[in-house]
């Protein structure tokens, strides 16, 4: 398969957005671009499979080079792993899911649309991209749009959380470049991730280097105390770009994180492991009791969502292969889990137009659909078996476990007893707006869910529920490049 | 040898009902999914049976010992290449007996319900949680590894969560359904640190392994764990102490049973399945699916488990005695009942005649289901027919629901060990077996069965006896309900008079081989006199209406108000939530993310504006300005360089 | 007559510099500041061309550097020259402190 159509199709169908005539083109140009971008991430799975099946041992697949900038040695490498292909697959969901809840956005529509797309080109990119140089190009991509998404579509003080986010996350991006510049010039002049990961790094270097990248992307991916651009940058966004946000773009930073910090810099992930799981660990269980106060809906899942991503950070620090997957799988799990998230707030605040958990109540009555879909996804948050968050959290916590000593330990049972608040907040939140007697007689009045939010909702619980129900699949395309990463930090 | 398949389909069908009724209750198949929905369950319940006999009589003996079967496993998630999550089916004479109990009573609720919530809004929707309900229990008593047991766990527990909310736009409803997921939620935490725990030491979540590596004690697993120490107990112990805090958490032992009064909101019959016959007992359950680990590697859990089913026993029968609301009164019964399972297990050891107390506990919970899933479908009837919960609103009602009055006499007279009926020889088995081996248990006991006799007769005398029934305004012109809320009745009734003549030591116990049960007339006088004592007393009390219980409170004064407070644990739990959790760690995590944490962001922001202002003032565009500027530099540098550098 | 020494001409190129610098930091009309300017840079002239001659006299450096500031101070004093008129088009005058608005 030729990885360059998954630059190749969200490209296509942003450009044909840009020549479109009217709204309605708009909209059907975009869903069928982005279904056919679902396709070939399907497509790539099989073909990831099917390859591994024949005994493709080789780290990446579908591997492509051309030389970009000969003098600097940057290339434009690209190729996959089972961790890209999984991310793929998730980007590709959300970016589905995205269009179909975007449908009813009236204002400069076509704009609005071509930024979407051009969001999810840059995590595509970002995904496929074996060289840093690139990959910071789409990293970078992945960043503007969600300024202007912000600033233009957002609501309440949006300025100023346009603002709050670019800046942190170009800080972040900032240090990226430094630390890659350092990896450049200390590891042979290569951009080129491979490469890189054999090359061996003089220890002093990596000590300077690891926390420049690990913070970098750690801004991305709500790194405790760098997580504050999160409540804000989500409660102001449009539904979508709230979707892409917390599914897409955190996930550009815990991937960051592992593969280029992590992987490439093991000695120095060894020696900051410390510090990751005990910011880590207070992420998780302080963004839970965090979210145990929230009053806005968009809020709380905006803290639940720093909470949950501790999971995966955590998930690096522990070090184990077991619990590097459980990383991986609580970033797909949380990426669908969330967008899903996202959106349902969306559809209710279209209707009630409020995200105050306490002007609800007895939504279930008149919206039931959205309210079951809103309910099961609180339960996937919770960690409910059968669902993503479940897998996902458990496989960290039993990797977490394989470290024998206390400190570990207790970080583990530090995180594992956030599984109690999240059921705290989730049901109080559940509780507030499904439940209970109709507060609001306006309410009486609603209508359900129309076709294109069912079919997002559908789409993304049916990811949740692949991911829940039988999560082997996930499990056999992270583990073994889990194992890769893991026989680097090894020195094998 | 055991069929797969046919065993897979025992959860499997009521789980087809939960897909069939969920999707397209709503819509296309409303008033015929309680019909799909009993139809399955039934399925459920033949197949259960036959196993059963299947098991016991045809295949599950060799060589005189019940072996444990796993006709089915499939790897689910593989952590590592020994340790991995499986889905298999584990047929032993716990589970088997668990099968038939959980099917027979869920098939007695399927087609109970089907008289109580007819008319009901959300009919389907109640028959696809039903359904979600039994498969998972079912999916928990077959599990064959300890993380499987934990993914049905969280199943019944959020399916308990359902049907006690079920009724969602009352208040109370959802209060009591967050509060029982919660609670069970906090006592599953301690169960999934005791996996994790147990898991490491032992290097496989399968239970065959896990219980055969950490119960020989020359296996490096259990001397490893046995080494590793925390707080002055061996990991081994933190472990199972852990795991039978999810048990405990579930089977709504004291003090995590706050939840379980809580959870009669929920429609009658669903208390009948989940928190009374089923549901409650999966901790039980659990701690019989391990108890070798218990008995042989970890005795002082085993002992603390007898003293917390003990407690909960004596407690709870006290409460029971204060309490106006007659489910109330069942739910703390039940919680009084479990007591004795747990302690059962507490006091028995493994293997042979000392192992006497884990076939009696299995024995009682399985009278126990008969008996109470009666009571509670009984207690349905009556609250259907008055539509009140309270004591006082009822009365002198065996004249007006002749069926219901016998079969819940019945299982009064069964629950208070009157003797020939089931919950007489298993409650003497657990007596027997404490007092061979706890005395002090044995003597708790003895008193909670007096207590028993007394409040579920102080319950019967004021449903049916007590005062002439009048009507509380409003209509009542329907009778008992018909024939499908008195069949599961009549059912019942039969198993709870008939369950204990089951030669249950012959078919379970701790090891497999058979256990010759025994009963002594003198033994069995001390209770069956208490027992007899207690409903005299009851009778004396409440058989018509008078003065007497009050007089009885106000001279108890402080116990009887403490009691009937339940004894302000509820209000102990809140204070910790609402003022500790929420108002002191929630709030300040809150308050200190928005103030410091962002605020320290803000600041960053601010000063580089600040620092920007300050700047501004130097480019006034005054060309005059800069070239001062300008030269004054010169100046400072020519200086710096002349003087200070050389 | 005595021949004037580096010391003479050094004097004299700081006389003009600093009359120069007087002259830019003080008017405020533009001409004479562009004039105090070219004094500036006629100073710093002389002291190439005198110290090209009584230091290192076999060289040119001098002599062409001073080449390239007077052709410089042309180029120079023409695109000021115009500056200056189209301020004085904008705001008929040509006060510095009216072209304080450049910063914008």
């Amino acid at each position: 398969m030729n990885l360059l159509v998954l630059i190749g199709a969200p490209l296509l169908t942003a450009l044909a957005v840009l020549a479109a005539r009217n709204r309605q083109q708009v909209r059907w140009i975009s869903l069928a671009g982005s279904l056919v971008q679902l396709g070939l991430a399907v497509a790539l799975l099989l073909a990831y499979r099917h390859e591994r099946a024949l005994q493709q041992t080789a780290q990446m697949l579908f591997e492509q080079q051309y030389p970009l900038f000969k003098s600097f040695n940057i290339g434009f490498h690209i190729g996959v792993d089972g961790i890209s292909v999984a991310m793929i697959l998730l980007t590709s969901f959300v970016v589905v899911a995205g269009v179909l809840v975007s449908w009813n956005v009236e204002k400069m529509t076509k704009e609005f649309y071509f930024l979407l797309l051009l969001l999810g080109l840059g995590a595509y990119g970002f995904f496929i991209s074996l060289d840093l140089f690139v990959l910071f190009f789409f990293l970078e991509i992945s960043v503007i749009p969600k300024y202007l998404l912000i600033g233009i579509w957002g609501s309440g003080k949006k300025e100023y959380s346009a603002n709050k986010l670019a800046l942190m996350l170009m800080g972040g991006s900032a240090l990226i470049l430094v630390g890659m510049l350092g990896l450049y010039f200390y590891a042979g002049n290569t951009f080129d991730i491979l490469a890189l990961s054999k090359s061996t790094i003089p220890g002093e270097i990596q000590h300077i280097l690891f926390p420049l990248l690990f913070v970098g992307f750690g801004v991305f991916t709500a790194l405790f105390p760098l997580h504050t651009w999160v409540p804000d940058g989500h409660s102001s966004a449009p539904t979508a770009g709230s979707m892409f946000l917390a599914g897409i773009s955190m996930k550009l930073g815990g991937y960051g994180c592992l593969r280029i910090a992590t992987y490439l810099l093991p000695e120095g992930a060894k020696e900051y492991a410390t510090i990751i799981i005990v910011l880590s660990s207070i992420a998780i269980l302080y963004g839970a009791f965090a979210t145990m106060m929230q009053k806005d809906l968009k809020y709380i899942n905006a803290y639940s969502s720093v909470s949950h991503v501790g999971f995966s950070l955590l998930g690096i620090g522990m070090l184990t292969q077991t619990a590097i997957t459980g990383a991986l799988m609580q970033m797909v799990s949380h990426g669908v889990m969330t967008a899903l998230f996202f959106a349902v707030i969306g559809m209710i605040y279209d209707r009630t137009h409020t995200r105050m958990v306490a002007d609800m109540g007895g939504l279930m009555k008149k919206l039931p659909f959205i309210s079951t879909v809103f309910f099961l996804v609180g339960l996937c948050s919770l960690g409910l078996p059968g669902l993503s968050g479940f897998v996902a959290e458990m496989t960290v916590f039993v990797g977490s476990w394989e470290n024998p000593d206390t400190f570990h330990r207790i970080a583990t049972i530090a995180a594992a007893m956030s599984i109690v608040v999240t059921a705290v907040y989730i049901l109080r939140a559940v509780g507030r707006t499904v439940m209970g007697p109709v507060t609001n007689p306006e309410h009486l009045e609603l209508k359900d869910a129309a076709w294109n939010e069912k079919l997002a909702a559908i789409l993304l619980l049916a990811g949740i529920l692949a991911i829940g129900i039988a999560p082997g699949w996930l499990n056999d395309l992270l583990q073994p490049a889990a194992e890769e990463i893991m026989n680097r930090i090894a020195g094998k | 040898m055991p069929n797969a398949i046919n065993i897979a389909l025992i959860p499997l069908l009521p789980f087809a009902g939960f897909l069939l009724s969920g999707l397209f209750g709503r819509k296309y198949i409303r008033n015929f999914a309680g019909m799909l929905g009993t139809a399955l369950i039934l399925g459920s319940a033949i197949l259960a049976l036959y196993t059963a006999y299947d098991y016991f009589f045809v295949y599950g003996k060799v060589d005189g010992v019940y072996q444990q079967f796993v006709p089915l496993k499939i790897t689910w998630l593989a952590f590592t290449k020994e340790l991995s999550i499986d889905m298999g089916l584990v047929i032993d004479p716990i589970s088997v007996m668990m099968l038939v109990v959980v099917t027979f009573v869920s098939l007695m609720v399927h087609i109970y319900s089907l008289g109580y919530l007819k008319g009901e809004e959300r009919f389907a929707t109640y028959y696809a949680y039903l359904g979600l309900f039994t498969f998972s229990m079912l999916g928990l008593v077959l599990a064959s590894n300890i993380f499987q047991i934990y993914i049905f766990w969280e199943l019944v527990g959020v399916s308990s969560f359902l049907l006690i909310g079920f009724y969602y736009d009352k208040p109370s409803a959802v209060a009591a359904s967050k509060k029982a997921f919660i609670v069970t939620r906090f006592a599953d935490l301690g169960f999934l640190i005791g996996i994790l725990i147990l898991s490491y030491f032992s290097g496989t979540l399968d239970f065959q392994e896990l219980i055969a590596r950490l119960t020989s004690p020359e296996s490096n697993e259990a001397k490893a764990a046995a080494a590793s120490t925390f707080l002055g107990a061996s990991a081994l112990t933190w472990g199972a102490a852990l795991v039978f805090m999810g048990g405990a958490g579930k089977s709504a032992m004291f003090p995590l049973h706050i939840w379980l009064p809580d959870a009669m909101e929920g429609p009658t019959p669903v208390s009948a399945l989940i928190h009374a016959a089923t549901m409650v007992v999966a901790g039980v359950y659990l701690v019989a699916r391990l108890f070798p680990v218990f008995a042989l590697s970890t005795p002082a859990v085993l002992e603390m488990i007898g003293w917390v089913g003990a407690v909960s026993a004596i407690v709870a029968a006290v409460i029971a005695c204060t309490q106006t609301d007659i489910k109330r009164v069942l739910a703390y019964s039940t919680m009084s009942q479990i007591g004795y399972m747990m302690f059962a297990l507490g006091v028995s050891k493994y293997g042979g005649e000392a192992g006497l107390g884990y076939t009696a506990s299995m024995f009682h919970l399985f009278t126990h289901a008969m008996f109470k899933a009666l009571l509670f479908l009984g207690a349905g009837a009556v609250i259907h027919y008055v539509h009140s919960n309270e004591m006082k609103d009822m009365g002198g009602l065996r004249k007006k629901m002749p069926v219901t009055h016998f079969t819940f006499l019945i299982a009064c007279l069964s629950i208070a060990g009157v003797p020939f009926l089931s919950g007489f020889y298993s409650k003497e088995e657990i007596l027997l077996a404490a007092y061979h081996s706890n005395t002090a248990i044995y003597y708790i006991a003895l008193v909670t069965s007096g207590l028993t006799a007394f409040y579920m007769f102080r319950l019967y005398f004021n449903i049916f006896w007590n005062k002439p029934y009048e009507a509380h305004g409003g209509h009542h012109g329907h009778g008992e309900g018909g024939l499908v809320m008195m069949l599961p009745l009549i059912l019942l009734a039969i198993g709870a008079a008939g369950a204990g003549y089951i030669p249950f030591g012959e078919l379970v116990s701790s090891d497999g081989k058979a256990l010759e049960s025994h009963f002594d007339i003198a033994f069995s006088a001390a209770p069956v006199l208490l027992g007899l004592t207690g409903i005299a007393v009851a009778a004396w009390m409440y058989l018509k209406e008078n003065k007497k219980p009050e007089n009885m409170a106000s001279s108890l004064g402080g116990i009887y108000k403490a009691a009937y407070h339940k004894f302000y644990i509820d209000e102990l739990y809140l204070f910790i939530t609402k003022k500790v959790l929420f108002n002191l760690v929630g709030r300040t995590a809150a308050w200190f993310d928005r103030t410091i944490v962002d605020g320290l962001v803000n600041l960053t922001g601010n000063t580089t504006v600040l620092v920007a202002e300050g700047i501004k003032k130097f480019q006034s565009g005054k060309v005059q300005q800069y070239a001062i500027y300008f030269l004054a530099g010169v100046v400072l540098l020519a200086a710096f360089f002349v003087y200070v550098w050389r | 007559m005595m021949e004037p020494g580096l010391y003479h001409i050094l004097t004299v190129s700081i006389a003009l510099f600093f009359i120069g610098v007087m002259g830019f930091l003080t008017r405020r009309n533009l001409i004479t500041m562009l004039m105090s300017l070219e004094l500036i840079l006629n100073s710093v002239n002389l002291n190439f061309i005198a110290f090209n001659k009584y230091v290192w006299p076999g060289k040119m450096d001098g002599l062409f550097f001073t080449i390239f500031i007077i052709a410089i101070a042309a180029a120079e004093a023409a695109v000021a020259i115009a500056i200056i008129i189209n301020l004085y088009r904008s705001n008929q005058s040509i006060d510095v402190t009216n072209a304080e608005d450049l910063k914008y």
